[in-house]
């Protein structure tokens, strides 16, 4: 049996709300929440970034495996916002944890779902017995123009998966939908993201995110009942909930894993966070569907089965409790926190 | 063999733009050949301490410029540049003392020069003294070492931050009176405690600042030194003693273990007790320096230093007058020239040439510390 | 900087200091000589405690800098992510940017202390 032996997570402790945001562009904080389903967004602190995040989670992950360092075999950071555009993440994060240096590396850029490529990547791997444990890391400190609609949205976290044989959730089966699709993009050495507006959605997400879903269930031959929990890529509150009534998904199947309620989109960590959410509180024997999506475009897709191991698993720390302890920062400290004045 | 300090010259420290570090060298130099007599040839090495001719002024191998600037390359004079951050004027003495002592030079030149305001960022040049990979790579710099020291002792002993301002006062006060400091106005407590804070809890006018300025002294073996010299002023003891550079690795933060260990070998030799000394130099570089030095040089107990200022023992007519010069506070920090600065002050103390600012001494002594306190140098002077 | 800093990563990127197996003492930073037994000391790295507490700090250019005794009695300078500091408050360490080299140079990662609350 292969799949997730642990996780580890990390959101950096200030906010913004969307209060603020709007009263700097004279717009309508409650159309926004509505719209949304977001009220505030995580914002990294001023000596932060992907790199940082991604190590404390990885240490999380790491410390709670209790396994040695060494045995980790590879390491792959997604993201969109490396703080090097030639340099990997991954490496810094292997250092940080002192998994020595035989290990299989690279750095990972699909939008929001290079995390979960990651997953997909480890899985693999230790399938193949060529690892022992393969971490996959999803850390972003997300980028939005000033004043366009993704600046109430864009935040920052990080989620790592420990893959590996014996573990607390299988990994059943796993499936990707990918096209070309540009709903969302960024030129090299351009600074901000542009995107399609409207066209992000039903030719983007949903098409993916519900093919890669539905070829999922098909080859393993379940229905939505079949699985207790769900947790889509969640760029804002409305998409992931449409997504689960598409594919006939009951609201409180979604529930635990709805962390952009608290901190906003975290963008590569954004599917891995919402999994932890439902891994802190599932049951064995209990289903979880996970579906992420990046643009440009892609859908990850997993059926994992939680297993009697959860039980002995240390998860008093829950990432719903992790988030409640936050500083709220004023749009000019926000500037100032994601380097956008000096 | 007993060494004797026979000729003195200091030029005025501050922000002395129109002068160079060539002619602030030779201007000091000059003023203390004139002082004893002496024609320059009649040196037999030149010892220089100079932080950092290199940082400052983009400038190595000072001394052999020193020895060409004055006259002296001529003779092919042996000329060194000693370098211990800002203990380098003392320890250049104290190379100079031993040449002397040992009887391998009968005179010798002992001096200090440093041109800091030609840089841009003097502070961040004084902060090399600190441990770069383990102190300024995390954002210390020097003052945030001083302040870490200084926030302790307040904790630890009860010291306030009006303590740390009677320092100022008082050597500010006592600089009025020595027309080379660099500042000759009196100030307040209120005005050293509502200047800007540069690492809690000093604030500006409690860091030392940063000036050029040069000293130098001339040493003479016994013999030569009653020949030349009405009030030869020996050197009863020149000791040294380093500590662990990173504060992190010191036993106590509150208590400089070079002080003091350079200081009890200073007394043994001399064979003096702390309470014998009648005024003293010592390295103000932020005024908890003054108050620690109290301590460690044994004129107070540990943690017993601000009572000494809080009862006016080290003002000028007190029990233990303290930097009478000003001290680095006043008179200015021209980081290598200090240590011999602060020497040039006791010799003028001991000959009764101090004027305004005299004490009646007839033992002084000198502190002069590197960096955070992993050098120190104490010399000890008699009439 | 860029060899200066890559020498001492791993010793910066975790806590990790030097124990002298002849005597027994504990160093951080790193050392290459036991200062106590000297030739005869016989050092190696070893992971330091994640926790200690803090004994004196400053705040400068808007940072605490705190010296911060680890609970295996070794002490560290590092700066603390907080907005409050004082004497005999308990930390841990966390993964943090110290800064870079300008804006075409290496990012200096290290290891900062936040508050346990």
């Amino acid at each position: 049996m292969i799949g997730i032996v642990s996780y580890g997570t990390y959101i950096p402790k200030f906010r913004i709300r969307v209060e603020e945001i709007a009263r700097i562009w004279g717009e309508d904080p409650e159309a926004i929440k509505n719209s949304l389903g977001v009220a505030e967004k995580s914002v990294p602190d001023l000596d932060e970034d992907t790199a940082t995040m991604a190590v404390e989670a990885g240490r999380e992950a790491l410390q709670r495996a209790g396994i040695p360092p060494e045995k980790i075999g590879a390491i792959f950071v997604g993201s969109e916002s490396h703080p090097y555009a030639v340099k990997p993440t991954a490496t810094i994060v292997g250092e940080a944890l002192g998994i020595g240096n035989y290990y299989y590396c690279a750095d990972l850029e699909f939008a929001c779902k290079a995390a979960t490529a990651g997953m997909q990547l480890c899985y693999a791997m230790v399938k193949a017995g060529m690892i022992e444990y393969g971490m996959s890391i999803g850390s972003d400190t997300a980028q939005s123009r000033p004043g366009d609609a993704l600046e109430y949205t864009a935040a920052a976290g990080a989620s790592a998966i420990l893959i590996g044989r014996d573990p607390i959730a299988e990994i059943e089966a796993t499936v990707s939908y990918t096209s070309d699709t540009p709903d969302f993009w960024r030129r090299d050495l351009q600074p901000y993201p542009s995107h399609g507006g409207r066209f992000t959605g039903a030719p983007a997400y949903f098409r993916h995110v519900t093919s890669a879903a539905k070829k999922l269930m098909e080859t393993c031959g379940y229905s939505e009942k079949d699985f207790d929990y769900a947790v889509f890529h969640q760029p804002n509150a409305k998409f992931p909930q449409r997504v689960a009534r598409m594919l006939g998904f009951d609201e409180k199947k979604i529930a635990d894993g709805m962390l952009v309620r608290a901190i906003g989109n975290t963008y590569s960590a954004a599917s891995l966070l919402g999994l932890c959410g439902i891994l802190d509180v599932a049951k064995p024997d209990q289903r979880i569907l996970l579906v992420s999506f990046g643009s440009g475009a892609g859908s990850d897709a997993f059926a994992i089965r939680v297993t009697e191991k959860i039980l002995s698993y240390p998860r008093s720390l829950r990432i719903w409790d992790k988030v409640k302890n936050c500083v709220y920062l004023d749009y000019a400290l926000y500037l100032k926190h994601r380097r956008m004045i000096k | 063999m007993r060494v004797a300090i026979i000729g003195v010259g200091c030029t005025e420290f501050g922000e002395l733009w129109e002068k160079s570090f060539r002619s602030i060298f030779l201007e000091a130099g000059i003023e203390a050949l004139r002082d004893c007599g002496i024609e320059g040839k009649e040196i037999g090495a030149i010892y220089v301490g100079n932080m950092s001719g290199g940082k400052f002024i983009d400038q190595e191998h000072i001394a052999a410029l020193i020895a060409d600037h004055a006259g002296l390359a001529e003779f092919g004079i042996p000329a060194v540049r000693v370098e211990n951050a800002d203990a380098s004027g003392g320890s250049a003495f104290r190379q100079a003392y031993m040449s002397v002592a040992s009887g391998m030079h009968d005179v010798v030149i002992a001096a200090g020069v440093e041109k800091v305001t030609d840089s841009v960022d003097p502070m961040g040049v004084l902060s090399t003294s600190v441990d770069q990979e383990w102190e300024r790579f995390v954002g210390a710099n020097l003052p945030a070492l001083y302040a870490i020291m200084a926030r302790l002792h307040m904790h630890e002993f009860g010291t306030t931050e009006e303590d740390l301002a009677k320092i100022a006062v008082k050597n500010h006060k006592n600089a009025v009176h020595n027309p080379k400091a660099q500042f000759r106005k009196e100030i307040s407590v209120e005005d050293v405690l509502s200047s800007e804070v540069i690492a809690d809890p000093l604030k500006v006018l409690d860091c030392a600042p940063l000036s050029d300025g040069a000293a130098a002294l001339i040493l003479a073996k016994e013999e030569i030194a009653r020949k030349l010299c009405d009030t030869p002023i020996f050197v009863e003891a020149c000791t040294q003693a380093s500590d662990y550079l990173a504060l992190q690795c010191r036993k106590d933060l509150v208590t400089m273990g070079s002080v003091l260990k350079a200081s009890k070998e200073a007394y043994r030799i001399a064979r003096t007790e702390p309470r014998e000394i009648d005024v003293a130099e010592v390295h103000d570089s932020f005024t908890i320096a003054e108050i620690m030095a109290y301590e460690d040089l044994g004129f107070a107990k540990k943690g017993e230093g601000a009572k000494l200022i809080r009862e006016g023992e080290t003002e000028i007519g007190g029990r233990i007058p303290v930097n009478p010069s000003g001290g680095l506070k006043a008179c200015g920090h021209a980081v290598g020239a200090t240590g011999i600065r602060q020497i040039v002050e006791l010799v003028l103390q001991l000959r009764g040439e101090a004027g305004k600012r005299q004490v009646d001494a007839e033992k002084a002594l000198a502190l002069n510390v590197g960096g955070t306190g992993a050098t120190a140098v104490v010399t000890i002077l008699s009439r | 900087m860029v060899p200066r800093f890559w020498r001492k990563i791993r010793y910066r990127y975790d806590v990790i200091g030097s124990y002298c197996e002849n005597c027994g003492s504990h160093y951080y930073p790193k050392r290459e000589l036991c200062p106590k037994c000297r030739r005869k000391g016989k050092l190696r790295d070893e992971k330091f405690p994640d926790e200690g507490q803090v004994i004196s700090y400053t705040i400068v250019n808007g940072r605490i800098i705190a010296m911060i005794e680890l609970k295996n009695g070794a002490r560290t300078l590092a700066e603390i992510c907080s907005d409050k500091v004082e004497i005999g408050m308990r930390v841990k360490k966390a993964f943090r940017r110290y800064g870079e080299d300008g804006e075409t140079g290496i990012i200096y990662y290290g290891t900062k202390f936040v508050p346990i609350c």
